[in-house]
């Protein structure tokens, strides 16, 4: 049995931009930003670094591939620079990597960035991706919203609830998010709503709404990891460690194979068992006292309670009604804003959810924070229900 | 001759109520114009001649009990004037490569032609589908009276065994004559329409009853014998030919222009299908094709007469949809520039080469089936999806076009790109095992719910405006 990664690295500095609508910066500016907080949170040089991971997704769009936009926006000494990309998974892709290099006494201080620019495709909602020549032949043309819509309708038929039903619980979900991030300057989307408000929006792709779509956004995140020596060395005393890092992409049995009834992401079941595994912790109910999941649509945040088995299977609308996931519930959930309001720069995503785990635990969340939290989780679904990737991070306070 | 052993036909869903068009363009009219009934059968956006030809092949070869081994397509509005549109039909069948493929084109007796030569074949059965979806200029009196719809007929030649035959054919005549009652130059959209009354009285009224004078003749039979009269015109031009040519006790094959209106090339086969739905087996038959001269068939009836309402075409009339909106019907058949928004800009390319390589996967919707532990998926692969299993190199192909599937999610999707929103898509298990994430077609807004049973057609998947090419693959669609 590996021994894991538990407490072999400490994380001790973390920046973030305002995530939103950035029609004045670019990548490179959105890198400088988040790095700049980052590192003076450290108390970490540029030239202390000894190697990077970057994450974009969209690299057609303007950031680039290869490690040249990280290491160039940066001015970086020439260290080695690795690009990563597992879809919305990117951000937890990249913080893995430095986590691993430094696990594994690579290097002693590493570096971790997502970054992306969505908002130069002159259109709203994400932009338009080739799924490769043989999938375009066979593949619907179809959009975020459309491909998770499924697991509505999936869920409700598997459970039997009516859409009506469902879409009160997932308007829960919105109203929550959009009530966390107006407490928190740097989301994109800072206004109060109403469960009216949300069933009388536009329709997007049945059942969701506009209400129920997360934000598409500018922005980026970065993280410098070191290993707990290091990070005493340095001065810190009360600092955050990584606890579990797991993915699971899938294989093709939820497009391909019946098995799957298409109401649950089969790939986060499978990396949370293995993150709780891995932190040690038997009780995830009890245990996790905040997380930042992958809520790019409201139903996506719904099955996932289930999936990482902090709601009964099938109960999950229930909790959620019953405010479990709201900011002063048993397991706040999206305490910043989440996907939803904090917005979604893919690339970034993984980070700045590890950034608000990071922000509360060190107790620096201002109006949103919590009494005390020890352990939060935070969770990335990149792709479509149908196939995709689950990233699940556990993060606590180092002993 | 030979014999006609099977029989399908398609007619697309959406119905154009007459009323609808008159009603958008009836400012172009004449005031005191007559009102025209019925409606017409127009394709939905992503269908065409060669998809309407699947559909009615399907038809045929299921009540088939014999293969083809020929495949011959007949039609004025064959999508591809340069790549056999007919191999394409035989690929979507997933037919044996084994066999003769063409295509039959440029008059409306291109149908009558394509039967009468099957019937004089020295190989086995020739699969003959007719197939019309021709497009009319807003306001014209084409854009009243033009259907579309596909008939698909088993033709077995007299040498060829003949057991079970819907029909024999007894003789045919053929009369050329450059006879230009309409044409449409290569490359044109429309047709380009001369006055009816010289069609009436010195084209039909002249060619058509020496032709068929020459058929009876050579069928050895009188105009008496004639018990039905298939002519492809509007009442009372058939009545007034019959009349002329001594067939007035004959009983006219409906016209079907309130049904689905006239469908071009596939409409001398489409009254025929009709008429041989409910005729009495040893009663004789007149078909008539006409276009640039005349194709006189005499045929013998010698199925068993089905009850009023049943048969292919019954069925394929019955399935209908109305379509409410004309610009939406103008759109689809692309008369009307509608701004479909940024998401419609992308490029539809399609990798020949993987076309190609994939070709009986997405053409003829043929997957694996692991032969160690059954699971059928799409598309096959090297190594079996199944969680259990997933072992490498043990599927064999497994035609999934003529399973039944079953809705297990779904969505309407308002923000895809989709020339009719929504997008509907969602995932589909089949019968037997195997999922795939695919578009539904003939569903609006509200059609379609989990759990719902469906088939799978063949349909247009996308348009590639800037290469000037479509590609096609298989949609669900509900099953009755």
């Amino acid at each position: 049995m590996p021994s894991g990664i538990a407490d072999r690295v400490a994380i001790i500095g973390m920046g973030c931009t305002r995530f939103g609508e950035r029609w004045d910066c670019g990548p490179d500016d959105l890198m400088v930003e988040a790095f700049n907080e980052a590192s003076a949170d450290a108390g970490v040089a540029r030239d202390d670094i000894g190697a990077a991971w970057l994450g974009v997704f969209f690299d057609e769009q303007s950031t680039g591939k290869s490690a040249l936009p990280l290491s160039m926006a940066l001015r970086l000494p020439n260290i080695p620079v690795t690009r990563v990309e597992n879809l919305c998974a990117t951000g937890t892709e990249a913080l893995r990597g430095a986590v691993y290099a430094v696990g594994a006494g690579a290097c002693d201080v590493a570096l971790a960035v997502g970054v992306e620019k969505l908002k130069d495709t002159g259109y709203a909602g994400l932009p338009e991706r080739t799924k490769g020549s043989f999938e375009d032949l066979y593949l619907p043309g179809s959009t975020a919203p459309g491909a998770f819509a499924q697991l509505a309708a999936a869920y409700a038929s598997r459970h039997g609830f009516s859409m009506d039903k469902l879409r009160e619980a997932m308007a829960h979900v919105s109203c929550k998010s959009h009530a966390n991030g107006a407490r928190n300057p740097k989301a994109h989307l800072r206004n109060r709503i109403t469960p009216e408000q949300v069933l009388a929006a536009p329709l997007i792709s049945y059942p969701l709404g506009v209400y129920d779509c997360c934000g598409v956004s500018d922005g980026a995140a970065c993280a410098i990891v070191t290993t707990p020596e290091r990070a005493r060395a340095l001065g810190k005393k009360h600092f955050v460690t990584v606890k579990a890092l797991q993915l699971a992409p899938s294989n093709g049995v939820e497009m391909g194979h019946q098995s799957w009834d298409g109401s649950y992401t089969l790939t986060t079941r499978l990396a949370a068992r293995r993150a709780y595994a891995e932190a040690g912790i038997a009780r995830p109910r009890e245990a996790i006292d905040l997380m930042e999941v992958h809520d790019c649509f409201s139903i996506t945040e719904l099955v996932v309670m289930e999936d990482l088995d902090l709601s009964d299977v099938g109960r999950a609308p229930y909790d959620i009604l019953d405010g479990r996931y709201d900011w002063d519930g048993a397991i706040p959930c999206q305490t910043d804003g989440g996907l939803k309001c904090f917005g979604h720069p893919i690339g970034a995503s993984g980070l700045r959810m590890a950034y608000e785990i990071y922000q509360q635990l060190l107790g620096r969340a201002g109006e949103r924070q919590l009494k005390a939290p020890a352990l939060g989780l935070t969770h990335n679904l990149g792709g479509i229900p149908n196939r995709n990737i689950a990233s699940v991070a556990i993060l606590g306070l180092a002993d | 001759l030979g014999s006609i052993l099977a029989c399908g036909a398609y007619v697309p869903r959406l119905r154009l109520a007459r009323a609808t068009i008159q009603e958008a363009m009836g400012w172009l009219a004449r005031p005191n114009e007559r009102r025209e009934a019925g409606a017409r059968a127009v394709c939905n956006w992503d269908e065409d001649t060669l998809t309407l030809a699947v559909e009615a092949a399907r038809g045929c070869l299921a009540a088939a009990r014999r293969a083809p081994a020929a495949v011959t397509l007949a039609s004025t509005t064959l999508p591809f004037a340069d790549r056999s549109n007919a191999t394409l039909l035989a690929a979507a069948l997933d037919l044996a490569p084994e066999m003769q493929t063409m295509d039959v084109t440029a008059t409306l007796r291109a149908a009558t032609t394509a039967l009468a030569q099957a019937s004089r074949a020295t190989a086995g059965p020739t699969l003959l589908v007719a197939s019309d979806a021709r497009s009319a200029r807003p306001g014209s009196e084409e854009e009243l009276q033009f259907g579309a719809a596909a008939v698909a007929l088993l033709v077995a030649p007299a040498s060829s065994e003949s057991d079970g035959a819907l029909a024999h054919i007894r003789a045919a005549a053929h009369l050329a004559a450059d006879f230009v009652d309409h044409y449409r130059m290569s490359g044109q959209a429309f047709d380009y329409s001369l006055e009816e009354r010289w069609i009436r009285d010195e084209g039909i009224g002249k060619l058509a009853p020496p032709a068929i004078a020459a058929a009876l003749q050579a069928a050895g039979l009188k105009a008496g014998d004639i018990r039905h009269c298939v002519l492809p015109l509007r009442r009372a031009s058939a009545q007034r030919l019959a009349r002329a040519s001594g067939l007035e006790d004959a009983q006219l094959a409906a016209d079907l222009r309130e049904d689905c209106g006239d469908t071009g090339v596939a409409q001398p086969l489409l009254l025929l299908a009709s008429t041989l739905e409910t005729a009495g087996r040893g009663e004789h038959i007149l078909l008539l094709g006409l276009g640039q001269g005349v194709d006189a068939l005499v045929l013998t009836a010698a199925g068993t007469p089905l009850a009023a309402g049943h048969g292919p075409v019954s069925s394929a009339l019955a399935r209908r949809h109305e379509e409410t909106s004309y610009t939406r019907y103008l759109s689809h058949r692309g008369l009307l520039e509608v701004d479909f928004g940024m998401r419609a800009e992308r490029d539809n390319r399609s990798a020949q080469s993987v076309m190609w390589r994939k070709e009986r996967q997405v053409t003829g919707f043929v997957g694996g089936r692991c032969t160690r532990c059954g699971t059928q998926q799409f598309p096959r692969s090297r190594v079996c999806v199944n969680p259990e299993c997933r072992l490498t190199d043990t599927q064999s192909d497994c035609r999934l076009a003529e399973l039944k599937g079953r809705v297990k999610s779904f969505t309407e999707d308002w923000q895809a790109y989709a020339p009719r929103p929504p997008a509907l898509y969602g995932n589909v298990e089949f019968e037997g095992g195997g999922n795939l994430l695919m578009e539904f077609t003939d569903a609006d807004s509200g059609e379609v719910e989990v759990g719902m049973p469906v088939k799978f057609v063949f349909r247009i998947k996308d348009v590639d405006r800037l290469r000037a090419f479509r590609r096609y693959f298989w949609k669900a669609t509900g099953a009755l």
